[in-house]
C-alpha cells in the first residue's frame, strides 16, 4: 500500500495534466462517479457532514488496523472532492491519517477554485475524516 | 420574438455606467450578476453619499449642539422624509429606521407578545423566508397563540381558499411577503389585507423582495405594517424601514432599551420618547439611513414603472430561453412575478450548476433560499435562482443561458 503522501503526489500529477478548470472539473466529476459508496443504511442524519450546501455522508470502518472510508453526496462535484479525499486516506492506519498534511488540496487548485461555502464543506469533510481517525486511534490505545 | 439587442424601456447602457462593480471580472470572466434578490448592487451616486458623509459630516445625531451633528441630523431626517414620501406614509414619525427587514419583523413580533393571549391565532404564508417564521413561532410559544399557514399551490401561488378557511375572528395578525424570495410570486396582499381587516386582524407585509420592483403605497394598501431592507434597493446593508399605522406604533411597547428612545429617566420610572424614537434606541446607522434615502432617489429618477416594464422584458426573454433547454423545470409559474427564475435541470443538484456558473462568471443563488417549506412542498433540495435587476441586459441573459447549457453538458 502506498503512503498517503505518495497517493497525494499521484493526484497532484494527475491534475497537472489539465490546462484549464473545465478539464479539472470534468475529471473531478469522473472521480465522483468512482467513489466507494456508503451503505444506504448509513445515509442518515448521524453520518451527515454539516457545513456543506449539498449533503455529504461519510462512514468509516476499521479493517486490519486500517480505516476504510465510504461516502456519498447528492451533488456530483462534491462527490468528486470527497472521492479525492477518500482515495488519499482510505486504507491507511489512523495515526497516518492524523499526521497527514492536507495542503495537496491547494496544490490541485481545489481550494482556490471552489466557492467559499463549498470550501467550508471541504474543511468539514477533512475534519470529519480526522475525527474518525482520532476515534479509532483512541479505541486502539484503550 | 425579442432579440438580444432590443431593449425598449430604459437606457440600460447608460445606467450600467453608474455601477462600478459591473465592470469587474470573476474567475477571469466578465461578471454577470444575477443574484439581485439577495442583494442589489450600489450605484456610484449612493457610494458618493457614503464617502461624503464620512469625509465631511460624520457625527452623532439628535444630541449635539455643534454644526456637524446638526448637519448629520438634518441629512438623516431628510432621508426619513424621502422614505416617507416614497411609500406614501402619512407622517415621518411613522417611518422607522431599522437595521433591515428582519429587525422590523422582530419589532412587531416582540410587540405583539404583549398583546396576544392564549387562543389567539397568527397566520403566516407557506411562501415565507423561513428565518422570518421563527419570530412567530417564538411568539406563539410565549403567548399560547396558534400559528396557522396559508397553503401554496403547485404553480407557487398562495391558495386563497385555504386562506379563507383559516381566517377567523381569532386571527390577530397575518404575516405575508409581498413577493416571495424563492419564486418571485407577487402575492395578493390587497385581498389579504381587506379580508383580515373584516375579522379585526392586523397585517404585516414583508416588502423585502417587492420594494426593488414595486412602489408600495401603504395608505392605499391600508396595510398595518410594511417592512423593507435598504440593501435590496441599491442602498447599503444594515439599514431598513418599518412603517406602522399610528395606532399600532402607539400601542406596541418599545423593542429595546437605550439612548434616543428615552424622554426622562429617573430611578423610579422612565417615560418613553415619542415616535419614532421609541423604536430607535441607540446610535442608529446614520450613514446607512442617508445612503438609503439617496438610493431611493436614484431608483425614482429612473422610475419604478420603467424598472418594472424593463425587468418584465428581461424575465420574459430569460424564461423563453431557459425553457428551450431540455429537462429544465421552472418553479413558480404565477402570471404575477417579479424578475426571478427558480429552476432545476433533471436531477442535477442545484449546487453543481451554481458552481459551474460561478466558474463562468455568472453569480446566481443556489439552495433552499431560506424557504425550506417551499422546497419540501416540491420535494427538492433547492433550486438555482437567477434574479434580474434593471441594470441587467439581454446579452447577459444570453451568457447565462449558454453557461447553463455548458453546466448541463458537464453534469448531465
Ligand atoms: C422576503 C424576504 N424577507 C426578509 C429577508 C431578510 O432581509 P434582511 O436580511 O435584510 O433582514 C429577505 C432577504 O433575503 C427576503 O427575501
Amino acid at each position: 500500500m502506498s503512503s498517503i503522501q505518495d497517493i497525494q503526489q499521484e493526484i497532484i500529477e494527475e491534475f497537472e495534466m489539465f490546462d484549464d478548470w473545465m478539464q479539472r472539473y470534468e475529471y473531478m466529476i469522473e472521480l465522483g462517479k468512482s467513489l466507494p459508496l456508503i451503505d444506504e443504511k448509513y445515509k442518515t442524519e448521524e453520518y451527515i457532514i454539516k457545513g456543506c450546501q449539498s449533503k455529504v455522508w461519510v462512514h468509516a470502518d476499521l479493517k486490519d488496523d486500517k480505516i476504510e472510508f465510504t461516502a456519498d453526496s447528492d451533488a456530483i462535484i462534491t462527490k468528486g472532492i470527497i472521492a479525492i479525499l477518500i482515495r488519499s486516506f482510505s486504507g491507511q492506519p489512523p495515526q497516518a491519517i492524523l499526521d497527514a498534511d492536507t495542503s495537496f488540496i491547494d496544490k490541485i487548485g481545489l481550494k482556490e477554485h471552489l466557492s467559499p461555502t463549498r470550501a467550508n464543506g471541504l474543511v468539514s469533510m477533512i475534519k470529519q475524516i480526522k475525527l474518525y481517525a482520532v476515534a479509532y486511534q483512541a479505541k486502539a490505545e484503550s | 420574438m425579442a432579440t438580444a439587442s432590443t431593449t425598449s424601456t430604459l437606457d440600460v447602457l447608460r445606467i450600467r455606467k453608474d455601477f462600478p462593480i459591473l465592470n469587474r471580472k470573476v474567475n477571469g470572466q466578465p461578471l454577470v450578476y444575477f443574484d439581485n434578490a439577495a442583494t442589489s448592487q450600489t450605484p456610484q451616486q449612493v457610494i458618493d453619499v457614503i464617502v461624503d458623509y464620512y469625509s465631511n459630516y460624520n457625527a452623532n445625531i439628535h444630541r449635539g449642539v455643534h454644526a456637524l451633528s446638526q448637519e448629520a441630523t438634518d441629512a438623516y431626517e431628510q432621508a426619513r422624509i424621502k422614505l416617507q414620501k416614497h411609500f406614501n406614509i402619512p407622517n415621518a414619525y411613522q417611518t422607522l429606521f431599522t437595521s433591515g427587514t428582519t429587525h422590523g419583523i422582530n419589532i412587531v413580533a416582540s410587540g405583539f407578545a404583549e398583546i396576544l393571549k392564549a387562543g389567539d391565532e397568527i397566520i403566516v404564508s407557506a411562501l415565507e423566508h423561513h428565518s422570518n417564521i421563527v419570530p412567530w413561532q417564538m411568539l406563539c410559544e410565549k403567548t399560547g397563540a396558534t400559528l396557522k399557514v396559508i397553503p401554496m399551490t403547485t404553480s407557487g401561488e398562495l391558495d386563497m381558499e385555504g386562506f379563507d378557511a383559516i381566517l377567523s375572528e381569532k386571527t390577530k395578525l397575518v404575516f405575508v411577503n409581498h413577493v416571495s424570495n424563492a419564486l418571485g410570486t407577487v402575492n395578493p396582499i390587497e385581498e389579504i389585507i381587506t379580508k383580515t381587516h373584516q375579522v379585526g386582524g392586523a397585517v404585516l407585509v414583508d416588502g423585502a423582495q417587492a420594494s426593488p420592483h414595486i412602489k408600495a403605497n401603504v395608505q392605499a394598501l391600508d396595510v398595518d405594517f410594511y417592512v423593507v431592507s435598504g440593501h435590496k434597493m441599491c442602498g447599503p446593508t444594515g439599514i431598513g424601514m418599518l412603517y406602522g399605522k399610528e395606532k399600532w406604533l402607539e400601542k406596541l411597547p418599545p423593542y429595546q432599551g437605550g439612548g434616543e428612545m428615552i424622554d426622562q429617566v429617573t430611578f423610579e420610572k422612565t417615560t418613553y420618547a415619542g415616535l419614532p424614537h421609541k423604536f430607535e434606541a441607540g446610535t442608529p446607522n446614520i450613514c446607512g439611513g442617508i445612503a438609503f434615502g439617496a438610493a431611493i432617489d436614484y431608483m425614482n429618477a429612473i422610475g419604478f414603472e420603467h424598472i418594472a416594464a424593463y425587468e418584465h422584458e428581461l424575465l420574459t426573454y430569460a424564461t423563453q430561453k431557459l425553457q428551450e433547454i431540455e429537462g429544465l423545470r421552472i418553479y413558480g409559474e404565477s402570471k404575477h412575478k417579479t424578475a426571478v427564475i427558480s429552476f432545476n435541470i433533471g436531477d442535477i443538484h442545484p449546487y453543481d450548476i451554481g458552481t459551474i456558473l460561478d466558474k463562468l462568471g455568472v453569480a446566481v443563488r443556489t439552495g433552499h433560499h431560506c424557504a425550506q417549506p417551499i422546497m419540501d412542498f416540491y420535494k427538492i433540495p433547492g433550486t438555482v435562482r437567477a434574479s434580474f435587476s434593471f441594470y441587467n441586459t439581454k446579452e447577459e441573459i444570453d451568457i447565462f443561458v449558454n453557461a447553463v447549457r455548458k453546466a448541463k453538458s458537464m453534469l448531465g
